[in-house]
């Protein structure tokens, strides 16, 4: 009874409209491979499951104690061909399980051929940074991809390895296969480089982003849409607020925001914002680019290990994608780091509120 | 109870042997199995309570979405402890409680081979379990997860790791003595006649359960040792960096890892397979094959670990390989499934509160088997991997598994461990609560997961559309803390009534049965002899022509004097000679946790904790027999 309601329950699930980031309603072709799977075997289960437990209900009431029932029941104590057969029987429903998922294991693996876009995504504590080679965009927590094309990513762990996770006094940083030719410099981060998983169930399985190894995975979205991810290996602290979004554009719109991440920030500011550009070039570009901004002397302002912040205004959603880009939540993040996310790598400046306001000023300009 | 030791000493030896067998202190220097293994139940029994009560604590978390009742750092300690706790100081110790009580038992034997190092195993498991929980006030509880993977249990700032490694070193010790002790035991110390082949098929999942032990301790050791290497000594066997590997620790950790799944839910197997035959009152089907299909998922089980780590990306061979394994391993659990099925066909099936639990455990077991499955389909599982999908599944295999079956042990061998009956009535409660509750917790997990909620997380936020089925497995986990207190309460209560119960109230079909309730130290007051499987049954009945059975005249042939041993005082248990009480166990094992602390505080308490040991060990090698 407890069971039939679970089962219910189960089928009614994958009806639910409501959520989100669910792996029941695929939106791409490598998540509906997955998918596919799942659908066949969930229902071969099912169908073992009812005769099975079927039989059991069946047999506690068939053959329950009866008052005054004192026969003791033929001492039955095997059958081989019942053996013979319960054993063969469930081989060769696994063998017929097995050759699709074996198939597909296959097709998942290979890499895509064709028009494909590739992206090197990098896994810091706790945030997402996206790495488009070929159209030179470093961006952070919002993956753009185009419809109806392949996106290969490579997947990236990057931080210290062990030591204090501080660039500073930290241990050597992890290799990584994301950071271009072999003598170049890792890429900059700032906390440990630990394990992460990426996942966007609507668009692809999961595929671990583990440091010092090189991982790829195909996705691929066949509407233009916003599509939830989140780190799925726990991480650390704040392993639970690092989230991020695919958002999905038609090629037309994808060039658009690509051509659109492309440009520079403009320098020329004025007002508070001009008080919080110098601020930001005091404290912020320890960690955080901006392209087209340059220091006192002259040095472009380059990503050293926290989100570039070129197009800041362009995202809905900062630190791990858990927080709207609002003028209140930048304050909040600004002037207290770890009271809003735990552990967390960004340093307090201990900046005044009217200096803090500035600051917002300026990233408000980064559009 | 007899005084069964002779108390005339000879001098030497560095303390004066103990010789009590009764009153609180006897209970630090017992060597008795059965002792030990009430030991071994009451302290699994506590840790339950309180991690069933980290568990209450992650559900009121999760109960609605963006809460902050905990921070993410206590979140992760007490996930990290529940999952510790459950599977290293609960199913794992509650299994050897059985294990140690029954097995000689089962087996004829008066107790195990090694009766000492059987103590030394429950204080070694005992220290080991309180010094991880002394991690909560020394700093923080371990907060990388029980699978503790590497490089973030290294670079973890606060020591909860450390604790963690050095805390499941000192239980493996216990784990790994123990292991040999009862292997060991089953094998040389069985009665007369006691062929393998008629062992009950309890003993035989105690045999597996020891040599899967004996054989995957060992590996997680090498990488306890090495993440404690990493964590104190500045070795790099983790970190990439400088040529380490994160994926070394996760192959050691699942080489173990997936053989203690076996270890965790073999026992309680085992039991059913015990408590199903009696209470249909005919034989276990195929026993043979159940058999096999054990020996089978313990040799297997050694070959599917990778199918823990699909989405690390060990490539297209690797999963393919583990996929077909995971499958393979489908099959022996099937045969066993069907067998106790056909046990319960045209049985006479009575249900008191063992029989039900056990049906729960096949019915609810069926469920964590089938939603197995569905890992072993890699690309499935590449969206399933780390969701409450797996929680659901994991939870249904060792929760509707083996504590199911290991409570259905405890309502069937209380009377004969403690002499009185557990209340049938409030055990029927426990049991509908219990089931209820479970489902209510665990299934809708399985929906969660499948709507992409991933495990660990301390919050998620309302617009995943996860809020209700959160809130049903929360109330879910309060209804089975609430049947959980209700078997404590018949737990409890069941002392208030006088201790007498006959040897054999279940009509059962072991040998435990055919001593008295409780049994006497030596177990027999004659070593039985042994003509089948299922001896004390065939003394009872007779099989007559075309299946039919038929009870045994009493005083007929096979019936032994069983009722004479309700009677301690019986001239035969003077003569019987008993290994004495000993002190050194539990010096030997008590250096363990001292030098654990050492590693962590300070290296003076590293070489106080060898010489207490040594000191133990040296002892134990010199202590006369009593004599």
């Amino acid at each position: 009874m407890v069971l039939g309601l679970v089962a219910l329950a189960l089928v009614a699930a994958a009806c639910a409209p409501n959520a989100t980031q669910s792996t029941l309603e695929p939106k791409g072709p490598y998540a509906q491979q997955s998918y596919d799977l799942f659908v066949p075997v969930f229902w071969v289960a099912a169908v073992i499951f009812i005769i099975v437990e079927g039989l059991l209900v069946l047999f506690v009431f068939r053959y329950r104690h009866r008052k005054n029932q004192t026969r003791i029941p033929p001492q039955v104590h095997g059958n081989t061909r019942l053996e013979i057969a319960w054993t063969i029987l469930p081989t060769l429903i696994l063998a017929g399980v097995a050759v699709p998922t074996i198939a597909t294991i296959w097709d998942l693996a290979a890499k895509p051929t064709g028009d494909v876009l590739e992206v090197n995504v990098l896994a810091h504590q706790w945030w997402w940074e996206f790495d488009y080679p070929d159209q030179r965009i470093l961006t952070a927590n919002e993956l753009h991809i185009p419809t109806g094309r392949p996106v290969y990513v490579t997947l990236c762990a990057v931080g210290f390895g062990y030591g204090t996770p501080v660039p500073s006094q930290g241990g050597p940083p992890a290799p990584s296969a994301c950071q271009g030719p072999p003598d170049s410099p890792p890429p900059a981060a700032i906390g440990a480089a630990v394990i992460h998983s990426f996942w966007v169930p609507e668009l692809a399985g999961t595929q671990d982003v583990v440091p010092g190894q090189t991982n790829h995975l195909t996705i691929q979205a066949d509407e233009p849409g916003v599509y939830e991810g989140q780190c799925k290996e726990f991480c650390g602290l704040s392993h639970a607020y690092m989230r991020f979004k695919v958002v999905a554009h038609t090629p037309e719109d994808f060039d658009r925001w690509v051509a659109e991440q492309q440009a520079p920030a403009s320098s020329a500011v004025a007002g508070p914002a001009q008080a919080g550009q110098a601020i930001f070039l005091q404290t912020c570009v320890a960690c955080h680019a901006v392209a087209g901004l340059e220091t006192a002397t002259g040095q472009p302002v380059l990503a050293n290990g926290g989100p570039n912040l070129t197009h800041l205004m362009s995202r809905g959603c900062f630190r791990g994608c858990t927080l709207a880009v609002t003028d209140g939540n930048l304050r909040r993040w600004i002037a207290d780091p770890r009271s809003v996310e735990a552990g967390s790598f960004m340093p307090d400046y201990g900046l005044s509120s009217e200096e803090i306001d500035q600051v917002v000023a300026f990233l408000n300009t980064l559009e | 109870m007899a005084s069964v030791s002779v108390p005339a000493e000879r001098p030497g030896g560095l303390l004066r042997r103990p010789h009590a067998t009764r009153g609180w202190w006897s209970w630090f220097t017992t060597v008795d199995h059965k002792k030990i293994g009430i030991l071994y139940g009451i302290t699994a029994f506590a840790f339950f309570l309180i991690g069933g009560s980290e568990a209450l604590l992650i559900r009121v978390q999760l109960a609605r979405p963006d809460q902050t009742f905990l921070e993410p750092a206590v979140y992760n300690e007490l996930f990290t402890m529940h999952g510790i706790t459950m599977v290293f100081l609960v199913v794992m110790p509650l299994s050897a409680a059985f294990f140690n009580y029954l097995l000689p038992l089962m087996i004829g034997a008066r107790d195990v081979v090694f009766p000492r190092l059987n103590a030394f195993s429950y204080w070694a498991f005992l220290f080991g379990g309180l010094f991880i929980y002394s991690s909560w006030f020394l700093g923080g509880a371990p907060n990388g997860g029980w699978f503790g993977y590497a490089p973030n249990s290294v670079t973890d700032p606060t020591r909860g790791m450390t604790f963690y490694a050095i805390g499941l070193l000192i239980t493996g010790i216990a784990s790994t003595v123990s292991a040999v002790n009862l292997a060991v035991t089953v094998l040389n110390m069985r009665a007369p006649g006691m062929t393998l082949f008629r062992m009950p098929v309890f003993v035989w999942m105690g045999l597996v359960v020891q040599l899967l032990l004996a054989f995957s301790l060992p590996v997680i050791t090498i990488g306890l040792v090495e993440l404690l290497f990493d964590r104190l000594f500045g070795t790099h066997f983790f970190d990439p960096a400088v040529g380490g590997t994160p994926v070394l620790w996760q192959h050691l950790f699942w080489l173990f890892g997936h053989p203690e799944v076996y270890i965790l839910v073999l026992p309680a197997m085992g039991i059913v397979s015990e408590i199903l035959p009696v209470f249909a009152r005919k034989p276990l089907f195929g026993y043979q094959f159940i058999v096999f299909s054990g020996i089978a998922i313990g040799f297997i089980g050694f070959g599917v670990w990778a199918h823990h780590m699909f989405a690390v990306g060990l490539g297209p061979v690797a999963n393919t390989a583990f996929a077909v394994s995971t499958m393979i391993i489908a099959i022996p659990t099937g045969v066993k499934i069907f067998n106790w099925l056909g046990t319960l066909w045209n049985g006479d099936l009575r249900f008191a509160t063992p029989m039900l639990f056990s049906i729960g455990f096949i019915a609810m077991f069926v469920i964590g088997g089938l939603s197995g499955v569905t890992h072993a389909v890699v690309p499935s599982d590449y969206q399933q991997t780390d969701t409450y999908y797996i929680v659901a599944h994991f939870h249904y295999v060792l929760f509707g598994g083996a504590i199911f079956g290991l409570f259905a042990g405890m309502y069937y061998w209380w009377p004969k461990v403690f002499g009185r009956m557990l209340n049938e009535t409030w055990g029927k409660v426990n049991f509908w609560l219990m089931l209820i509750g479970f489902n209510l917790t665990f299934g809708p997990m399985h929906i969660l997961g499948l709507q992409g909620m991933p495990r660990r997380i301390q919050s998620y936020p309302a617009s995943l559309g996860l809020s209700f089925w959160n809130m049903v497995s929360s109330i879910g986990a309060f209804v089975i803390a609430i049947s959980v207190l209700v078997f404590l309460v018949n737990a409890i209560s069941s002392f208030r009534k006088p201790k007498q119960m006959e040897a054999d109230p279940w009509d059962a079909r072991t040998l435990e049965w055919a001593t008295s309730s409780p049994p006497p130290e030596y177990n027999f007051e004659e070593i039985p002899v042994v003509h089948s499987l299922d001896d004390l049954w065939h003394r009872k009945y007779a099989e007559i022509e075309g299946g039919r059975v038929v009870p045994v005249a009493a005083g007929g042939s096979g019936e032994t004097s069983t009722a004479g041993t309700q009677n301690t005082e019986h001239a035969g248990g003077h003569a019987i000679h008993m290994p004495s009480p000993s002190y050194f166990p539990l010096i030997a094992a008590a250096g363990f946790p001292v030098a654990g602390y050492g590693l962590i505080f300070g290296v003076p308490a590293v070489a106080l904790g060898l010489v207490i040991s040594l000191a133990g060990f040296f002892g134990w090698a010199l202590e006369p027999s009593a004599e």
